[in-house]
């Protein structure tokens, strides 16, 4: 185990896999010679060249396409969306194509292709440039989404994802790059479609993934002073979706908060909800809460963006309330 | 541009000729009885046909060799047929049967044949333009260059030449050296709309002008003239990496899909439509040349007709597919744990207590 930064695992995976396979190549806007709006692809340029990573122009629906047609003659792109809001340009692609090539063409054409993109709000981005639009994605089938919250994850998810047969959008967070992990050494794939435990409890289960999943840990930590033992549950993959780890953990607490920085209705944690009250419907000792973002397009003023996002403060307090609920 | 007339017969074998059109009988006779399957009911959704397109369809395809890939539109049936698929395993796909080309989970808009390298026809307009361009970046990233290298061919509809995706493509591939040539089949109907009131440069084959890439408007009715310009910008892809528009110029027969009865042609439209048809046309021009007589050209539509029947008994015979084999084909890794519940199924086990 080494500790590094959540950036530096995504920077050092993309390193690996690119010395590896000789098919991978990187293509996106500003990752070569700007070495990436987020640094992820710094020096790879340097040490790969051109072949093998791409500057795109901006170009969202070609760059994207591009990528989806390599993959389909064998190659494996790993794309970089300079943030999810921009893969709105490339949604058709995305959606109409990389999703249902393999099936129209009844198994003839394979994606293996990886989309990597952050989301996440609290940088002051005001409303087009801070959204969390993964349930968008995570809706359709074809797609898988994967939302590392660890540091290890970062590496074994994105590992798993580039070499991985279908396409994947991989969700990144920019409030999480600069966090630090231990991270496995060599070789670490991880299992794409499991969910994490990654503080087991016996009285509350918080289920988050990406950021959130980082605040219901902290929230969960602070709590235990309390006497309150709650258990977290990390999403890592919202599609294909771990309902047999989240129902179990519910059945053995009896009650559930989700914490999702996307907006709340329609969002992640309806599907949760949902599952939840189907999977453990006889053994919830209160209603399910969520803690999910404001309903607006995010603000610029600072004061306003605190307001609308979730953060600890919100999940104790729902924590608490849910727990005094019978 | 070229001017097609007077293309010179006698250059030409006449084998291949009579294959030419031995191809666009086949093509004629399969949408004329796609038509008739749709109108009873045995092809669902949408069907669009390659009536009066023929010569366009067979000169394109001519023009490629085997290791050559195609990116088509949902107007593909005669690209598949021209690619050397089954006729049989097209109208099964259409039937929506097992023995389909994409299991019959593509349909009409869908036809994929990675053995011909025909790598799908798109439902969405312009869906396939960034792929194609993609499918070229794979082949000049794989290194292969020169006469015998293969190169990739995008198909599009005059319409599709306003969307954005149809832009960007042309610009990464001017950009990056790809070997793709872009054809836009411009049957001068966007659905029902004239190419002048939906392009402010209604010359379409200039419209890559701003990426130079260099344009070229050919007949589309004339077999030869549509080969020739796809041979020469084909070899151009191969060798040079320089993509190429092509613009072919023809007629679609009828509305925009089977459903479609065209009622914004006018009367002078329709009699054009039979003046320019480019089956009776290119017969003509055969049996004037001495390669083709009444009989043999009779013989031509009597097989085409023969093997078209063939397909829809085989695609009758053809079964539907299983339900069970519903969730086959949506992830080549299916992950763990994926919901394979049918509406209405329970989501998770253990509800209860």
């Amino acid at each position: 185990m080494t500790v590094l930064s959540y950036r530096q695992a995504l920077h050092d995976t993309l390193r690996a896999e690119l010395q590896r396979d000789e098919n991978v190549f990187l293509i996106g806007e500003e990752i070569g010679v700007f070495e990436g709006s987020y640094k992820i692809t710094a020096g790879l340029l340097a040490e790969f060249g051109p072949h093998r990573v791409w500057d795109a122009p901006i170009a969202e629906e070609g760059f994207t396409g591009v990528a989806i047609g390599a993959a389909m003659m064998g190659l494996r792109p790993v794309v970089e969306i300079m943030t999810i809001n921009f893969s709105l340009l490339a949604i058709d692609q995305i959606v109409n194509n990389a999703a249902k090539l393999r099936s129209v063409s009844g198994g003839q054409v394979s994606v293996p292709l990886v989309i990597r993109t952050p989301g996440g709000g609290g940088q002051q981005l005001s409303a087009t440039h801070s959204q969390n639009l993964e349930a968008w994605y995570a809706h359709v089938p074809g797609l898988k989404v994967l939302a590392p919250a660890t540091c290890a994850d970062a590496k074994g998810l994105l590992t798993a994802a580039i070499r991985d047969d279908d396409p994947v959008l991989m969700l990144e967070n920019l409030a999480l790059y600069n966090t630090k992990g231990e991270v496995p050494d060599g070789e670490h794939v991880a299992e794409i479609g499991r969910a994490a435990v990654l503080k087991p409890g016996r009285d509350i289960t918080i289920i988050g993934y990406s950021r959130a999943a980082i605040v219901a840990l902290d929230v969960a930590r602070k709590l235990e002073g309390d006497g309150i033992s709650a258990e977290v549950v990390d999403l890592r993959s919202l599609r294909p979706l771990d309902r047999d780890t989240i129902c179990a953990s519910v059945r053995k607490t009896s009650r559930a908060v989700i914490v999702e920085d996307d907006w709340l209705s329609y969002g992640t944690g309806a599907e949760l909800a949902a599952t939840i009250q189907e999977g453990a419907f006889d053994y919830l000792d209160a209603p399910v809460r969520r803690v999910a973002a404001a309903e607006v397009p995010l603000p610029y003023a600072k004061p306003l963006e605190i307001a609308a996002l979730p953060d600890a403060g919100a999940v104790t307090r729902v924590v608490r309330e849910t727990l005094r609920g019978h | 541009m070229t001017d097609p007339a007077g293309t010179d017969m006698t250059r030409e074998d006449p084998a291949i000729l009579r294959e030419y059109y031995r191809q666009m009988a086949l093509i004629r006779a399969f949408e004329l009885r796609a038509a008739e399957m749709y109108s009873r009911a045995r092809i669902g959704g949408y069907c669009h046909l390659n009536l009066g397109e023929e010569a366009t369809v067979t000169g394109l395809t001519a023009a490629l060799k085997p290791e050559d890939y195609l990116f088509a539109t949902y107007r593909e049936h005669g690209y598949a047929l021209a690619r050397g698929a089954d006729p049989g395993r097209v109208m099964a796909e259409l039937f929506g049967r097992t023995d389909g080309l994409s299991g019959g989970r593509g349909g009409s808009m869908h036809l994929f044949d990675r053995e011909n390298r025909l790598l799908g026809g798109y439902g969405i307009v312009g869906g396939q333009i960034p792929l194609a361009t993609g499918a070229a970046f794979a082949l000049a990233y794989k290194g292969e260059r020169g006469p015998d290298a293969p190169a990739v061919m995008c198909l599009l509809g005059d319409g599709t030449t306003n969307i954005g995706a149809f832009h960007e493509s042309l610009n990464l591939a001017a950009l990056w050296h790809l070997p793709v040539v872009y054809v836009i089949v411009n049957n001068q109907l966007g659905m029902g709309t004239p190419v002048e009131a939906a392009s402010a440069e209604p010359d379409l084959w200039k419209r890559g002008c701003a990426y130079r890439i260099p344009g070229q408007r050919v007949d589309g009715n004339d077999v030869l003239a549509v080969r020739d310009a796809a041979r020469a910008a084909l070899d151009r892809a191969r060798t040079q990496r320089r993509p190429a528009l092509l613009e072919t110029v023809s007629y679609r027969l009828r509305g925009h899909s089977v459903v479609d009865p065209a009622r914004y042609r006018t009367a002078e439209d329709t009699e054009r439509v039979r003046r320019e048809d480019p089956l009776p046309a290119f017969r003509g021009h055969l049996i004037a040349a001495g390669v083709l007589d009444d009989e043999a050209a009779a013989r031509i539509g009597a097989e085409a007709d023969k093997a078209v029947a063939a397909a829809v008994d085989f695609a009758d015979a053809s079964p539907a597919p299983g339900v069970s084999a519903l969730f086959d084909c949506v992830y080549a890794s299916p992950p763990p744990g994926m919901y394979r519940g049918l509406p209405g199924d329970p989501v998770t086990g253990g509800g209860q207590a």
